[in-house]
Order: C-alpha cells, then sequence, then structure tokens
C-alpha cells in the first residue's frame, strides 16, 4: 500500500506533458507561487527592489502592476486576431503604455503622497517584463477569458512578492508594519534595510530561501523515487 | 560648466542607476558573466541612451507641449522605433559592430534605464546639453557597475560557494556589496 502513493503523486502531472487543456484554476493559480514571476521566473526586479522599502508603497505599486497586467491581457487577447504579427511587440507596449497613463493619472488624484514617493517607477510599469512577457507568452494567443485568469494570477503572484519584501525591509528598517510602530521606542532601526543595499540583500535572502526550498523538495523527490525503485525491485 | 560637471558624476556615481536606483537590472544580471560581454553591453546602453537623449528633447520642445498626457506612449514608441532603426543602420553600415552588440540592441528597448533617463530629463527640465551630459553620465555609471559586477563575478567563479547559493541570489549579495560601497559617494557633491 504505501508504494502506491508516489505513484499517485505522479499521475496528475503526466497528463500536463502531452498539453490537456489546463483548467481555469490552474490558469489562475499557476502564477501564486509555481511559477511566480518574481521568486521563480526572476522578472520584474527593478520595481521589485525598487519601491518595496515600506508596505504601503509596496502594496500601491503591485495594486497598479496588477490593473496595467489584467487590462492589457484583456485588450491584448482580445484584439490578437487583428494585431499583425510582424508589429506586435509595437502593439502590445502601445496598450501597456495607455493602461499604464490611466493608472498614472489614477494614482495621482487618489493617493498623491504615494505616488510622489513612488516617483517615476510608476510610469516604468510601462517597461516591466512581467507584463510584455505574458502578453507574448499567453495573452497573444489563448482567449479572453483564460488570458485575464492568467493575467490575474501572475498580478497576485506578483503582489505576494512584493508583500514579502516591503513587510521585510519595513519591519526591519523602520520597526513598523503600515506605518503601526511594533516594537516601541527603543527598538533601533536598521536603517540600512530601507536604503538601496537593503534591497539587493532582502531579495538575496528570499530568493536563497526559495533556492533552499527547491532544494530540498528535488531531495525528497529524489529519496522517494529511489525508495520506489527499491520496493519495485524487490517485489520482482 | 560646473553643473555639467555636476550632472555628469551625479548620474554616474552619487544617482548610480543600476546599483542606487535599480534601473537597468535585467542586464546586469544577465550579461554580467564576462567582462568583455559587459563592456559590449554598457557601450550598446550608452549609444542609445545619448540618441534617447536627444529624441526626447526634440519631443519635449516641439511636440509635447501641446499633448503633456501623451507623454509616456510618445517615449515608448520613440524609444522602440530609434532602437530599431539603429539596429538597421549598424547592419547595413558596420557589420562587425552589430556583431559584436548583436542581441544586446533589441533588449535595450525594455530595458527601464532608457525610459527612466527619458523620464528624468523631463521632470528636471534639463537643456539640450545638460540632458547629454547626463545621459553619458548614466551611460558611464551603467559601464561602470557592469564592468565592476563582472569582474567580480570572473573571479568567484572559481570559489568554493555552496551549491545552493550560486546564481541569482549570489549575485545580488554582490550587488548589495558594491551599493553599499557607492552609498559612501554620497556626501560627494553636496558640499561642493
Amino acid at each position: 500500500m504505501s508504494t502506491e502513493a508516489p505513484h499517485s503523486y505522479d499521475a496528475p502531472a503526466a497528463p500536463t506533458r502531452v498539453r490537456r487543456p489546463p483548467s481555469a484554476q490552474e490558469d489562475l493559480v499557476r502564477g501564486f507561487w509555481q511559477e511566480n514571476p518574481v521568486l521563480i521566473q526572476l522578472l520584474g526586479l527593478c520595481p521589485t527592489l525598487a519601491v518595496t522599502n515600506s508596505v504601503a508603497n509596496s502594496l500601491v505599486m503591485a495594486i497598479a502592476t496588477f490593473f496595467v497586467l489584467v487590462g492589457s491581457s484583456l485588450l491584448v487577447s482580445a484584439l490578437r486576431r487583428w494585431i499583425p504579427n510582424e508589429v506586435r511587440i509595437a502593439s502590445y507596449i502601445l496598450i501597456i503604455a495607455t493602461f499604464v497613463t490611466v493608472a498614472e493619472m489614477g494614482l495621482q488624484a487618489l493617493v498623491p503622497t504615494i505616488y510622489k514617493q513612488l516617483g517615476a517607477f510608476v510610469a516604468l510599469i510601462v517597461v516591466n517584463c512581467i507584463i510584455l512577457g505574458r502578453q507574448e507568452a499567453f495573452a497573444g494567443r489563448n482567449p479572453v477569458g483564460r488570458s485575464v485568469l492568467d493575467a490575474a494570477g501572475m498580478g497576485i503572484g506578483f503582489t505576494i512578492a512584493l508583500l514579502i519584501m516591503g513587510s521585510v525591509r519595513e519591519v526591519l528598517g523602520s520597526g513598523t508594519f503600515l506605518g503601526v510602530s511594533l516594537f516601541g521606542p527603543r527598538y533601533e532601526p536598521w536603517v540600512i534595510m530601507i536604503l538601496p543595499p537593503g534591497g539587493f540583500f532582502t531579495l538575496a535572502f528570499v530568493l536563497l530561501t526559495v533556492a533552499w526550498w527547491k532544494q530540498r523538495q528535488a531531495q525528497k523527490e529524489k529519496a522517494g523515487r529511489v525508495r520506489d525503485a527499491m520496493t519495485e525491485g524487490r517485489a520482482a | 560648466m560646473g553643473d555639467l560637471t555636476w550632472i555628469f558624476f551625479s548620474a554616474m556615481v552619487v544617482n548610480n542607476f543600476t546599483l542606487m536606483l535599480f534601473l537597468g537590472l535585467c542586464p546586469f544580471l544577465g550579461v554580467s558573466g564576462k567582462i568583455e560581454t559587459a563592456v559590449r553591453m554598457a557601450m550598446a546602453n550608452t549609444f542609445v541612451l545619448v540618441l534617447t537623449s536627444l529624441a526626447v528633447w526634440v519631443l519635449n520642445t516641439f511636440v509635447l507641449t501641446h499633448a503633456p498626457y501623451l507623454r509616456l506612449i510618445a517615449f515608448i514608441i520613440v524609444i522602440a522605433g530609434l532602437v530599431q532603426i539603429v539596429e538597421m543602420v549598424i547592419k547595413k553600415l558596420s557589420p562587425v559592430l552589430f556583431r559584436a552588440l548583436g542581441i544586446y540592441l533589441p533588449l535595450i528597448t525594455t530595458n527601464c534605464a532608457i525610459l527612466a533617463l527619458a523620464i528624468f530629463q523631463t521632470n528636471r527640465s534639463y537643456t539640450f546639453a545638460e540632458g547629454l551630459v547626463f545621459a553619458l553620465g548614466s551611460g558611464a555609471g551603467l559601464g561602470l557597475a557592469l564592468a565592476l559586477m563582472a569582474s567580480i563575478r570572473e573571479s568567484i567563479e572559481l570559489a568554493d560557494v555552496p551549491a545552493v547559493c550560486r546564481g541569482t541570489a549570489l549575485v545580488l549579495m554582490i550587488a548589495g556589496s558594491l551599493s553599499l560601497a557607492f552609498m559612501g559617494f554620497a556626501g560627494l557633491l553636496s558640499s561642493g
């Protein structure tokens, strides 16, 4: 009986290799962790490092990116039959830039202080590789519903990554979370964490954790396979 | 003249695009494995930065005064078109240079450093000469960061680093230390 578990675990993975159309849920959830745009695919690192010196900034940036990502995926996917292949990248960029302009004006009106702190990085959403990457890899060749789900999943994955970075940096760097003091007045903040080097170090440690987790996962799987082979060999 | 020097060094070291403002990280992490490719990438970048600065000056002076809300769209379209034209021209005129810059040219379109230069130049309302010097300074800064990183990575190749740290995490830690070093320049210009 004990040998059955690994087999049943392997079974659902096999059909994806022969391109079974994935369910709506898979389209959405894939971006959260398994193909997280920042932590696994290492895309969009500029905003991940630049605006995560506080949780509020990270959140606003993540929401703006989410809006642009979902909006442009919707439009690109709806127009995919009319966009000629030769000028698709230029068309995608034009669509993205339009949504970014909308987002920029929206932020300027709704949260002017944070907009000022984010500075040029709101406009720089245009060149965020996550967004162009999703248009090229997914929205340009899939129906509207799936593209929106995929974009939403990636957007949430990006939000998760930004929030991890922002929380670590704000808690250590200012001793606060969303502006609320955590450790009382005697806490000496690690100022370096909210300065540029802190961004690099935090992302390095987050990626280290991910790599360590992946390595453990791989070892476990390998151990499982070896055990499996041994029991099979014994049976034969 | 003093102003121009200030702009150059500010863009190059004090507000280094890569290490202080996190711009252009993709090439910084991607092509900093070998010093030779790093230098070529920096050259291509500086070239496009200067051209962008010129184009942005033209746009800001003659076109965008009539339609400021089209700023972002105009910038990105002009940059994308510019890179494409430059690529074609170089391919025709100097195949040797084209091979040297090769794949890096099209990649530069989506390099955030270029668009950021356009936006900074607009926000700070630089004149023609200031914009040009700013572009040269940021290009030199990108080159400096890339060259430093590439030489460190070349020597760390032989070091005994735990397998789990290899790859991006290690590069980011080096970048953090470099960034820490560059913070030392912060007081350089305020007194002068």
